[in-house]
């Protein structure tokens, strides 16, 4: 597809007016995915889908469409030249934006990086081979991932990946479930034996009689996923130049009051460790890193195109929230977590995460899947799902007691519209004095 | 469209199989706005593609693609059938006795004012009218309006000659105005702001769309001098922008019978409710009654058939609080042995329809809003959703509004901020005290219910009357 998009490129920027920029961006996707129940297959197919997304730009001016492409390059080009053809009428009568903003510097790129996926029907024979006897509940996706950009400035951008994302759930009872997930360029049958052997040790602490807790303050360990959840949410507004410059973000407090979290915090925007492209929707490239908190105060902001231009500052960001965060390890091993927590709760999952108070960057949500009652380091039983209302500042604020040293890769399995490209590394956090309201 | 030729092409590709369908959908979304006085690009998607169920031998599966053409139809039917021999070893469902649609028909929006009846530029020069009502103070940091109309045309036929044809049109308006002194910011939202209904422009008034916007940016900055909702256990009364998520949230989701046959555990979650509640169990006060109802022209999720081509007609799930019906279509009814609706849904074509919410609507009752709050000694009123929390069985949760007003001794006081309120869904319906009228009563939607793997957002309307609960734990923040 890349000679297809490159060759498309070119006749359609050259079909545009002296005064006119062009701005063409690729999605390509082929997916297989598998939905299972009861280890069982309850839907399994595959999507191919392109799509072909035209700004058109002159002086003051912007208008994009975005339309799908069937791959027959004659229909391709007739159907994009007639949405051209619309976009220069809507030129004629909207009015200037000060904020339009694009590369103008040519930097082409290429990233195409190999892979061994495996054949997605024998893998999932594998998993329900190896999975008998367990309540497997979860999603296959793999397939291949393609994107371009291309302007009539004469820049190229591509990107391309293919992977697999294996995420389910072992359910022993009701509620009661371990959940895990295996997800990567290259398949390995060795660790997905690991994975659901780990889900099969599980089921035993899983099968005990749920302690059902009271509402108060728990010392708590979130795992690695957990503290996931949370950073999710943070994506509604936390680091974004746009929400700190209207003062819409939830870290208000550190801009306006000097709050800060607790030194060893930091978080960085690691594009060039991510799997999202590294050109943006209008052609600029993102820099290696962005620093957003470091030793817990907050340090830069994600300036996407539109943005950067209006308070005039680089693009840094093809969005404006994390596509690729690293959050530093501490100095907790993983393998005393049990120990160190001594008497609380291993959370495992968090759920549903929503701000209880936006201004005080307060969180509420659930806990949910395998989070446990730990009695002196010892794994007693799960609990039942209990909600949480806490504040950042105070769980990543006075009451972080320590970060695990060891960080997990996390590959988000959103496939809203398509499979998400989002990824994270993150430690998992001992907390005391975490409030459960519910 | 004409999807004639388009059928006609799969025809000549498909092959010999026990069953097929194809689903075609034609989808366009015109999206224009303009931010703190400023218009942004118009933006126009486009979205056409194909969705093939294939069922032969005990297998099924389903191919999609945005490529309409013979070669493109041949690549996703072999994927399909790929799939579908791994699928004969592992079903979990037995394929030769799931029902098949066999009525064919159509369905149209009703439309009165079609968007492309008013030109863009009067379009933005409404957005920009918006703008500036919304601009009223120097502590107004961030205001914004926006308007998106959006085109599905969708065609399902199969291979016992069903042909069913429906166009829908979905209009989706906005404004919002943010307000802001020291470290306290408040948004306000109105005109429609997260919610969408099927006509044309026409629906706008209905949102108070462009009207409301003054009052709007008022409200902003009442919040953001208002003192903080009060703690306690108290009586609430929620108008329709919040019954609709509270509806949505604790008995929607949990009535999906999807989560209820275990299919979104992994994801979505479970539910509560037990398929042998069905028929008995109090889900709330008497003054409960749900019902699932496709005739409200407006109201977004309207329509003559959901995706898997069952017909759609107004039934109730829940009657004087006892649950009656699960939302669950064709599939689910067939796996579970119940009775549900036509509430198989796909966002798309390139996702398979699942059981969704449609209209999910709460019916009125016979109390004037001035007689909800007389009877109130104690309590705070709130409107428009803005945080959502639930846990995976749909039981406790947690919601916070934009905009509260206390309730002393039967009349409204001071507007308070941070309104939320918590509870346990299978308690909380049955402390509904009091219903309102047809005259509280309005129709409202989400453009964004997620759920489903692979993920699928999709649109869901709820209409609702003002109710009253009692007993209620409410706090405000900090």
């Amino acid at each position: 597809m890349e000679t297809y998009f490159r060759d498309l490129a070119q006749t359609l920027c050259a079909a545009i007016l002296p005064q006119e920029t062009l701005l063409l961006n690729y999605d390509g996707e082929t997916s297989d995915f598998v939905r299972f129940n009861q280890n069982k297959i309850r839907q399994a197919g595959n999507v191919r889908q392109q799509y072909l997304q035209l700004d058109l730009i002159a002086k003051q001016r912007q208008s994009t469409a975005t339309l799908p492409l069937c791959g027959d390059r004659a229909r391709d080009e007739t159907q994009a030249v007639k949405v051209i053809a619309g976009l220069r009428e809507q030129l004629a009568v909207i009015p200037d934006n000060p904020h339009i903003n694009y590369a103008l510097a040519v930097h082409d790129s290429r990233d195409a990086a190999d892979s061994a996926l495996p054949s997605p029907y024998a893998a999932v024979d594998d998993i329900i081979g190896r999975a008998q006897g367990l309540d497997l509940v979860g999603i296959w996706a793999s397939g291949q991932q393609l994107r371009g950009f291309a302007n009539s400035l004469g820049q190229f951008n591509w990107h391309a990946r293919a992977s697999f994302n294996f995420d389910w759930s072992v359910y022993q009872n009701s509620d009661k479930a371990v959940k895990s997930n295996y997800a990567g360029t290259q398949w390995n049958n060795g660790v997905l034996e690991q994975k659901l052997n780990y889900s099969r040790e599980v089921q035993t602490v899983l099968a005990r009689p749920a302690i059902k807790l009271k509402p108060g303050r728990y010392r708590v360990f979130l795992t690695p996923s957990a503290l996931n959840e949370i950073m999710t949410l943070l994506n509604w507004g936390a680091f974004g130049l746009k929400s700190h410059r209207t003062l819409q973000t939830p870290l208000i407090k550190m801009i306006k009051e000097a709050a800060r979290l607790q030194r060893q915090v930091h978080l960085v925007e690691h594009h060039a460790d991510g799997l999202a492209p590294r050109f943006t929707r209008q052609g600029f490239a993102k820099p290696e890193r962005v620093a957003l908190i470091e030793k817990g105060e907050y340090r830069d902001c994600l300036a996407n195109a539109r943005d950067a231009k209006e308070y005039g500052v680089e693009v840094n960001c093809a969005i404006e929230h994390p596509q690729s965060l690293h959050m530093a390890g501490g100095d907790l091993s993983q393998a005393d977590v049990l120990r160190e927590l001594g008497t609380g709760i291993y959370i495992s999952n968090l759920w549903y995460c929503n701000f209880s108070d936006r201004n005080n960057c307060r969180i509420t949500g659930m806990t949910r899947f395998a989070s446990l009652w730990v009695e002196n380091g010892e794994a007693i039983a799960p609990i039942d799902v209990m909600r949480f209302d806490e504040s950042v500042y105070h769980f990543l604020g006075d009451k972080l007691v320590a970060l695990t040293a060891e960080r997990e890769h996390i590959l988000d399995t959103g496939t809203y519209e398509k499979r998400s490209d989002a990824s994270a590394l993150l430690p998992g956090a001992l907390v005391e004095d975490f409030a459960f309201t519910l | 469209m004409n999807w004639q030729p388009i059928v006609d092409e799969f025809k000549q590709c498909v092959p010999a199989v026990d069953f097929w369908s194809l689903r075609l959908v034609d989808d366009e979304t015109e999206t224009l706005s303009v931010r703190e006085g400023v218009a942004q690009p118009p933006a126009s998607a486009q979205s056409r593609g194909a969705y093939m169920t294939l069922v032969h031998r005990g297998g099924m599966a389903y191919g999609a693609t945005s490529d309409l053409t013979a070669p493109g139809f041949k690549r996703a039917i072999e994927s399909a059938m790929n799939w579908l021999e791994v699928t004969r070893r592992h079903a979990l469902l037995n394929v030769d006795k799931l029902p098949r649609p066999g009525t064919s028909g159509r369905y149209r929006s009703a439309v009165a004012q079609p968007w492309h009846g008013m030109t863009l530029n009067d379009k933005l020069a409404l957005l920009q009218q918006v703008n500036t009502a919304l601009k009223i103070d120097p502590a107004i940091v961030y205001w914004e309006a926006h308007l998106r109309h959006r085109r599905t045309a969708v065609v399902l036929c199969t291979s016992d000659g069903v042909s069913i044809e429906q166009t829908f049109h979905y209009i989706v308006p906005g404004c919002a105005a943010v307000a802001n002194r020291g470290a306290e910011t408040q948004m306000r939202t109105g005109g429609g702001w997260g919610s969408v209904r099927q006509g044309g422009l026409e629906q706008l008034a209905a949102f108070g769309f462009p009207d409301s916007a003054r009052q709007v940016a008022e409200e902003a900055l009442t919040l953001v001098d208002a003192p903080q909702c009060p703690s306690g256990t108290m009586s609430v009364l929620l108008t329709p922008s919040q019954m609709m998520l509270q509806i949505h949230e604790s008995i929607g989701h949990p009535l999906e019978l999807d989560r209820i046959l275990g299919d979104e555990r992994n994801y979505a979650g479970r539910s509560f409710v037990t398929l042998d509640m069905f028929g008995h169990y109090q889900y709330g006060s008497e003054l409960l009654n749900v019902t699932y109802d496709p005739s409200h022209p407006e109201e977004v999720a309207s329509y003559g058939f959901d995706d898997d081509g069952s017909p759609a007609q107004r039934v109730f799930l829940i009657r004087n609080g006892v649950l009656e019906r699960p939302l669950g279509g064709s599939i689910s009814q067939s796996r579970a042995g119940m009775d549900g609706v036509a509430n198989a849904r796909a966002c798309d074509w390139n996702r398979p329809p699942i059981d969704r919410m449609a209209n999910l609507n709460l019916e009125p009752g016979d109390r004037s809003l001035q007689e909800l709050i007389a009877a109130i000694e104690n309590g705070v009123l709130m409107d428009t959703n803005r945080s959502w929390s639930i846990d995976d069985s749909r039981n406790k949760f947690q919601f916070g509004c934009e905009w509260g007003r206390l309730i002393q001794d039967g009349e409204l006081k001071g507007v308070v901020k941070n309104p939320s309120y918590r509870g346990v869904s299978a308690e909380f319906w049955r402390n509904l005290t009091q219903v309102g009228d047809r005259g509280t009563f309005e129709i409202w939607g989400t453009p964004y219910c997620g759920k489903g793997e692979p993920n699928q957002v999709i649109q869901v309307g709820h209409a609702s009357p003002a109710c009253v609960f009692s007993n209620v734990e409410v706090f405000g923040g900090a």
